[in-house]
């Protein structure tokens, strides 16, 4: 397969950038997304020009380190049969001669670091503002003093298999991060341990949240149709219910 | 060298080491921190004896963890709480991001819900066992016993482990043992545990007890005045070079299976901290035992960047063959009649069939393409005799029979999340046609030598998780790499570094200090020298070079004429390396090809050890076989007269020969048997 790729360049968080054109030839339909990008590169390199720069990490969907806007979709759902990150979806997605683009994820909070790469720190301080059941190690009792019925357990795996790779903010119009911090929400509130802190949680998560900038959830749903794991989009229904609950609870209650 | 007796070398070594040419024989070490008495109290008497700090004190120290796995990201966590000043390093953009996240399968907990006679002695003897009598003793009992707390310690947590109706938390068998002891959180353990100790770390940030710096890499050790006493950085975003100094540092960097370029570790994954720590005198031990997994999707072609395994549960109900005949290789796989299939695995081994352990699957998988009955597309590959030649990697692991047998609902129900992945990485839908699989590198059971204190040679430097080599011996059983990250994370490493911790504060260190001027000058000459080669060549060519040459030579079957021609390819490679790698772009920038160029030099380096260490193991033992040392019929052979050691080896300089220290080891709780399959 011959490909031409459209792809952001931007030397870095204060330079312009722009998409600038490049072919990719001896594409093979088995070919990773990523190891077609890694092609474009070995050849940049042997012609000294810079490589595009693009984060990725375990190539296996799990990490969450990789993330790019693939024809106006976030990690290419569009030309995707089925929810994928950006390193497992494979070049026979794409026709042989195809006009591909390639963005970072676009939202302000996510300031563009080089190319493709993107900032993603701002998760990382949403999960600090309470994103965690409070439990030195040594203190906890034996792992069968509290059982979880079965529905309870599944619907706080379901939540917790969020990879925090950012695609549901690149797809919002909003910018909203609202399915990340959902996420996290509903996995911790179904569980016994997480009652304790879970009305002061998701207080303090939802300002931090929008401390860091990102916009409110409106309802349209394209973040559950990019995320890679299927997060339920109904995790936003039950963060709002718990948000509710927690204006008549003083904190810590 | 704490640790290090004054003994000489032992004299009875009288037989000539395989390979003695590559390195010399230095004094015998042994582990000096794990007390006497009955197994069952040593850790308990260990943490007794162990000095404390006072919690007033331990604000005053600073501690620096490298890596946010489950091993780094669980002491980061816990020595925070504990009321350190921790500061918490990792390559990635966020802890979160470490590649324990991407283990399937289980982790292993002597808790005995099954009531089917499991304890905390049968899980020691198992794991021993799974290492061919390889690790040490006391180490392992000690997993074995804090096991338990690590399942109580994640559920309280929050991580979904699997549960049954009841609530009660649901268990597995695994990786062939005749207990029901792992847990799992459907095929996403080792994210759900990440997630767990990660939320645990950023709490402590919050709490301003861990200091946090992603985007950084480790690329060097300070040894100051005989103590590990700091690192340096770069920051992978601005480039630039920085200090870093504590009373102690922890590394907790994962394996090194990337040296084969093809593995199963994520891109990033490196030896460069653990090997600039073993150049700065920390003992590497047993470089050469690397965990070769079956069950991986085959390689496509030379494209190819990573390898994706399947969980090895796969093999309970697929059957694996090849065709009889070489020329039905490229047929379709359903048209091959059942009289033309050599279903190998039940042919050599009727009483474990697809069963056998992971190292004979993959090694009689490879063997199956080496005669030329390999399927799926042929690979190139430089061949012992130097030539290109195209080869078929892959061998069928099919499920008509199951399917048959329980229908493809009864199928899905139990696989149908790898058949999933495997439809999407291959198009192929498995229901149809017979999934390809092919052995692939997993995990490194070596790393640096460490003590039962978790401490290398080096006082002041503990290594935690895969980083060191110390409880899986020459194999590691599924689904105890989770076990042992959080173990060492959690349990282990907070209880034993204040003993060391006790005695600090040390001297304050800043930037004019020697070995800080030394280790600051080191890192950027070669930075500056790798950008300054300009050659022809790509980092990721030479990197694949050095993946063919380990694995052709260095992976499943091993020579010693093999591995004497290994080193000299490397040695060749590496002069080429230096010569002719191109890497764009300068120091002061977000350049992911400095940042791969440093690491390649390392895993050169690395590689050559790892050669020399299997050239004078002449033994098959573990996962490794040594064709110059098989039973009559073909089957692995291990010689505990000669080998029943840890080979620790000794940096002395780039391409001179090292230094091997051996650390005895002693089985006096488990008895020595020979493992037999047949």
């Amino acid at each position: 397969m011959n490909i031409t790729l459209r792809v952001w360049r931007q030397a870095n968080a204060s330079a312009e950038g722009r998409m600038v054109t490049y072919q990719v030839r001896d594409v093979s339909p088995d070919m990773s997304f990523l190891e077609m990008l890694d092609l474009l590169n070995e050849d940049l390199t042997v012609k000294g020009e810079e490589p595009v720069a693009f984060d990725h990490d375990c190539r296996e969907g799990i990490c969450g380190m990789c993330g790019v806007v693939i024809n106006g979709t976030a990690h290419g759902r569009g030309d995707s049969p089925v929810p994928t990150t950006t390193c497992q979806l494979h070049m026979r997605s794409f026709e042989d001669g195809a006009t591909i683009d390639v963005e970072p994820w676009r939202a302000g909070p996510f300031p563009v670091i080089k190319d493709l790469a993107v900032d993603r720190s701002a998760f990382d301080r949403i999960i600090q503002a309470g994103g965690f059941i409070s439990a030195n190690t040594g203190a906890a009792p034996d792992a069968h003093a509290a059982p979880v019925g079965k529905l309870k357990a599944d619907r706080a795996f379901d939540a917790a298999t969020c990879i925090g790779c950012g695609a549901c903010v690149a797809a919002c119009p909003n910018s909203s991060a609202m399915l990340f911090t959902a996420a996290k929400i509903t996995h911790l509130a179904m569980l016994p341990q997480g009652q304790p802190e879970r009305f002061l949680r998701v207080k303090s998560m939802l300002a931090q949240h929008d401390e860091e900038g990102f916009g409110g959830c409106t309802n349209i749903g394209e973040c559950a149709e990019v995320c890679p794991k299927q997060i339920p989009f109904d995790t936003i229904s039950q963060l709002n219910r718990d948000l509710i609950s927690s204006l008549f609870k003083k904190d810590g209650k | 060298m704490t640790t290090t007796t004054e003994k000489p070398a032992p004299t009875k070594a009288a037989k000539p080491l395989p390979g003695a040419d590559f390195f010399t024989v230095g004094a015998d070490i042994k582990d000096t921190k794990a007390p006497s008495g009955p197994i069952e109290q040593k850790w308990s008497k260990r943490k007794f004896e162990a000095k404390l700090v006072n919690p007033a004190n331990r604000r005053k120290l600073t501690v620096i963890i490298v890596g946010t796995g489950l091993a780094g990201g669980a002491a980061a966590a816990s020595l925070g709480e504990a009321g350190y000043n921790v500061l918490n390093f990792c390559y990635q953009d966020s802890p979160r991001r470490a590649h324990s996240i991407a283990a399937q399968g289980g982790i292993n907990a002597a808790k005995n819900y099954r009531n089917d006679n499991d304890s905390t002695h049968r899980l020691f003897y198992d794991t021993v066992k799974g290492g061919d009598y390889r690790a040490r003793e006391t180490n392992v009992y000690r997993l074995a016993e804090v096991s338990a707390n690590i399942i109580d310690q994640c559920v309280a947590q929050g991580v979904p482990f699997a549960r049954e109706y009841g609530g009660l938390l649901d268990n597995r068998s695994f990786g062939g043992v005749q207990v029901q002891r792992t847990f799992y959180a459907r095929g996403q353990t080792g994210q759900q545990l990440l997630i767990g100790a990660y939320q645990a770390l950023e709490r402590q940030v919050a709490a301003g007890t861990v200091k946090m710096h992603t985007r950084h890499e480790m690329l060097e050790l300070i040894v100051a005045d005989g103590r590990a006493r700091g690192i340096v950085t770069r920051d992978m975003v601005t480039g630039q070079i920085q200090s870093w100094f504590a009373d102690a540092v922890v590394l907790a960097t994962g394996g090194y299976g990337n040296v084969f370029f093809l593995s199963t570790n994520a891109m990033g994954c490196n030896v460069t901290a653990d090997w600039r720590a073993h150049r700065k005198g920390a003992y590497f031990g047993n470089p050469c035992y690397t965990q070769i997994h079956p069950t991986c999707i085959p390689v496509h072609g030379e494209t190819q960047s990573k390898l994706t395994l399947m969980s090895e549960s796969l093999r309970n109900d697929g059957r694996i063959w090849v065709p009889k005949r070489a020329e039905d290789c490229d047929k379709d796989p359903r048209q091959i009649a059942e009289a033309d299939r050599d279903y190998y695995l039940e042919r050599i081994y009727p009483a474990f069939g697809n069963l056998v352990p992971r190292d004979i699957a993959s090694r009689q998988a490879k063997n199956m393409c080496d005669e030329g009955r390999g399927v799926g597309p042929a690979v190139k590959e430089i061949g012992e005799d130097g030539q290109e030649r195209q080869v078929r990697r892959g061998v069928y692991l099919d499920f008509a029979d199951a399917i048959s047998r329980l229908g493809k609902d009864g199928v899905a129900a139990r696989y149908g999340n790898l058949f999933d992945m495997y439809a999407q990485i291959t198009g192929e839908d498995p229901y149809e046609t017979p999934m390809r699989i092919y052995p692939a590198v997993h995990y490194t059971m070596g790393g640096l030598w460490v003590d039962y204190d978790l401490s290398s040679n080096v006082p002041g430097l503990y290594v935690t998780g895969e980083a060191n080599f110390s409880d899986h011996g020459a194999n590691r059983l599924g689904a105890s790499a989770l076990m042992q990250g959080l173990a060492d994370g959690y349990f282990v490493l907070p209880n034993t570094i204040n003993d060391y911790l006790a005695g600090a504060p040390f001297d304050k260190l800043d930037d004019t200090h020697p070995a800080a001027v030394e280790a600051l000058a080191s890192v950027k000459d070669r930075i500056d020298k790798l950008l300054a080669v300009n050659g022809t060549r790509t980092v990721d060519s030479f990197h694949k070079e050095l993946g063919h040459i380990m694995w052709e030579y260095c992976g499943m079957e091993r020579t010693e004429a093999g591995l004497i021609k290994a080193i000299g390819l490397i040695r060749k490679l590496r002069e080429e390396f230096w010569r002719d790698v191109k890497v764009t772009g300068v120091n002061e920038d977000f350049n992911q090809t400095l940042e791969r160029a440093g690491r390649v030099v390392d895993f050169m380096e690395l590689g050559e050890l790892m050669c020399v260490d299997a050239l004078h193991r002449r033994e098959s033992c573990g996962g490794h076989f040594r064709a110059e040392s098989q039973t009559e019929d073909g089957e692995a052979l291990r010689h505990d007269d000669e080998f029943l050691y840890v080979a620790a080896w000794e940096y002395t300089g780039t391409a001179q020969a090292p230094v091997l220290h051996k650390e005895p080891l002693e089985y006096n709780f488990i008895e020595l048997k020979q493992r037999s399959y047949k």
